[in-house]
């Protein structure tokens, strides 16, 4: 910002007011166009996801040092093709316990809504089809961003109901912990999209993708990762946390939870649960590329060059296939990288972290464009610095609170009273000693004179043949 | 026909079902089935399954907790939506009003996180 509130000229180029931003032109689209492009849509989100499959199991391979599945096919890339078909085989096992119509419905949910979101993710430009000129997009409103939230949320119908009518206990918890994850998430997701709705001042996705072409500085399109940095990282940190995956794959954290919400899944209905996940990384990092990195747009020399002629129609696919596979290659390489969080420490990094920077964030972010519009007058550095100012100081004012609030539990915790030495075989069963605590040693033959503190519990008299001699010499 | 946003996402959404209904039913169709007591019942290790809340299992009641807080967040989210979108059109007075609602809607989440509330033991 300051870069352009020094440069008068450069920020009077920058147009904030966006209310004329060319969305995309669905006029020539009849409707049987619509379902051909829908057909077209699902190959391409098909191809992908049989793609990533392969994709994610190669190179996590390659990091542990490894080939990954390297024997169907060349390079091993029709695996996911035969995964898919011997699932197809597999036998469908439904539970005694389980709520048959809901332990159906739970995976046709998933996996049929995950699909939806992509319709309004713009792909390309303007392209001839059929006679007719059509943008690379499914479909667009004023309210598209929204339409991916809602339909995230329905889609946390599908966990907690597959958890829930599996009648069993993992399942269940696994359900409650999915669900508890992503709307924890959610909120902190929905803030740093506000963000972008307060820079693009709309929410078609096509517009926004405009928006950040026609905000240049120095000729060069500021996509919205340069300003609202921020927003990006917790967009990138909830989009994990959104969709189940390491490290934040709690529900489905097979050393807890045996298999989390899907543990009494099998055959294809798993298979939908195994597809929507990876639709919905790929979701998450379209609406990413569209929201923060220009979209379907030609990264900055090569928007320019031959007249933009790589920066129209079908080229746009290449590009937004490239950024969204980056984010993908994000994704693995976080699961190569990061160890699983435990479950208190991530829905702590949520309500205590995201959300509250996020609102001090949002807070920021609307104070810097009203000073951008003029709102705070002309002195257009003095209001930024001010409130640079502030929003440092309230964000020194959570850290410091937060690190009290730490303190202060940790003295709680410190002042409980824990005995210095602990007995484990005290009340009978084996109980295991808290940080700190010694075990009490076997003492020696001469010292059992001391008088026994603990109740003996039931007298184990016959009991001569048992290894534990000094533990029962002691009690006895 | 003129065109309609959202007819698009119906045509996208009957291929996504398609597809859905399809795999679910054509696997339980494909796939071998044979009966066996143990396998029917709830997988847990191979211990006895352990009662579900509609037997008198019990669910850890901070979930219900964090559903309420969502709830509130949600809700404040919704609204900074038409807002932002607005943001243009509604100049200094609506930034102020925004702000004191931000403010207000703090107030509950700062008294739950020094009461606890965010605590997961």
């Amino acid at each position: 910002m300051s870069l352009l509130t020094a440069y008068p000229e450069i920020a009077a180029s920058v147009p904030l007011l966006t209310e004329d931003l060319p969305a995309a032109d669905f006029s020539d689209t009849p409707w049987w166009l619509s379902l051909i492009k829908s057909s077209m849509l699902f190959t391409y989100v098909m191809i992908s996801v049989v793609l990533v499959i392969w994709f994610e199991r190669r190179v996590i391979g390659q990091m542990q040092q490894r080939p990954g599945p390297n024997r169907i096919g060349p390079l091993g890339i029709l695996q996911t093709a035969a995964d898919g078909i011997k699932l197809f085989f597999k036998e469908d096992v439904t539970p005694k316990g389980a709520d048959k119509l809901m332990f159906y419905a739970a995976p046709l949910i998933v996996a049929s809504l995950a699909f939806v979101s992509f319709a309004i993710i713009p792909m390309g430009g303007d392209v001839e089809m059929f006679g007719h000129t059509t943008p690379l997009q499914l479909t667009d409103t004023p309210v598209a961003v929204l339409l991916v939230l809602a339909v995230a949320g329905v889609s946390a119908y599908g966990f907690v109901l597959a958890g829930w009518s599996s009648g069993s206990t993992y399942p269940l918890l696994g359900g409650l912990r999915s669900t508890a994850q992503v709307i924890s998430y959610e909120i902190a997701m929905g803030l740093s999209l506000v963000a972008v709705f307060l820079y693009a001042g709309s929410m078609s996705t096509s517009q926004i993708v405009e928006a950040q072409q026609q905000s240049t500085v120095l000729g060069i399109p500021l996509w919205y990762v340069v300003p609202l940095f921020f927003s990006f990282v917790v967009y990138v940190i909830t989009m994990i946390g959104e969709t189940n995956r390491l490290p934040f794959d709690l529900a489905e954290g097979e050393g807890e939870l045996g298999g989390g919400f899907h543990t009494e899944y099998s055959s294809m209905k798993f298979g939908m649960f195994f597809l929507g996940e990876y639709i919905n990384m790929f979701t998450v990092s379209a609406l990413a590329t569209t929201l923060f990195m220009g979209g379907w747009h030609a990264p900055w020399p090569l928007n320019v060059v031959f007249d933009g002629a790589l920066d129209q129609g079908w080229w746009g696919l290449l590009w937004f296939t490239l950024k969204m596979w980056s984010f993908i290659f994000f994704y693995v390489w976080v699961r190569g990288s990061l160890p699983r969080v435990r479950y208190d420490q991530f829905m702590a990094l949520g309500w205590k972290i995201l959300i509250p920077l996020s609102l001090v964030w949002v807070v920021a972010v609307m104070l810097i464009r009203s000073a951008q519009e003029g709102y705070f007058g002309d002195g257009r550095w003095v209001t930024v610095l001010t409130l640079g100012g502030i929003g440092v100081f309230v964000l020194a004012g959570i850290l410091v609170w937060d690190r009290y609030a730490q303190r202060r539990l940790a003295a709680r915790e410190e002042a409980r009273e824990v005995p210095e030495e602990i007995d484990p075989f005290a009340d009978g069963y084996p109980v295991p000693p808290m940080p700190g605590q010694r075990l009490v040693e076997p003492q020696p033959a001469v010292e059992q004179a001391r008088p026994v503190t603990v109740p003996a519990g039931p007298t184990d008299g016959d009991d001569s043949t048992s290894p534990n001699d000094d533990d029962k010499e002691r009690r006895g | 026909m003129d065109y309609h946003p959202y007819l698009p996402v119906v045509f996208f959404l009957f291929f996504g079902l398609l597809f859905a209904f399809g795999s679910v039913f054509g696997g339980a169709l494909l796939g071998r089935t044979t009966y066996n007591r143990a396998k029917a019942e709830a997988y847990e290790c191979g211990i006895q399954p352990t009662p579900q809340a509609h037997e008198g299992g019990r669910v850890p009641v901070k979930y219900y907790l964090t559903a309420m807080l969502f709830i509130v967040f949600d809700v404040e989210v919704l609204f900074l939506y038409p807002f932002a979108v607005a943001f243009d059109q509604v100049g200094l007075f609506s930034v102020l009003a925004m702000l004191l609602f931000l403010v207000v809607v703090s107030v509950p989440f700062v008294y739950e996180w020094s009461r606890g509330g965010l605590e997961w033991d």
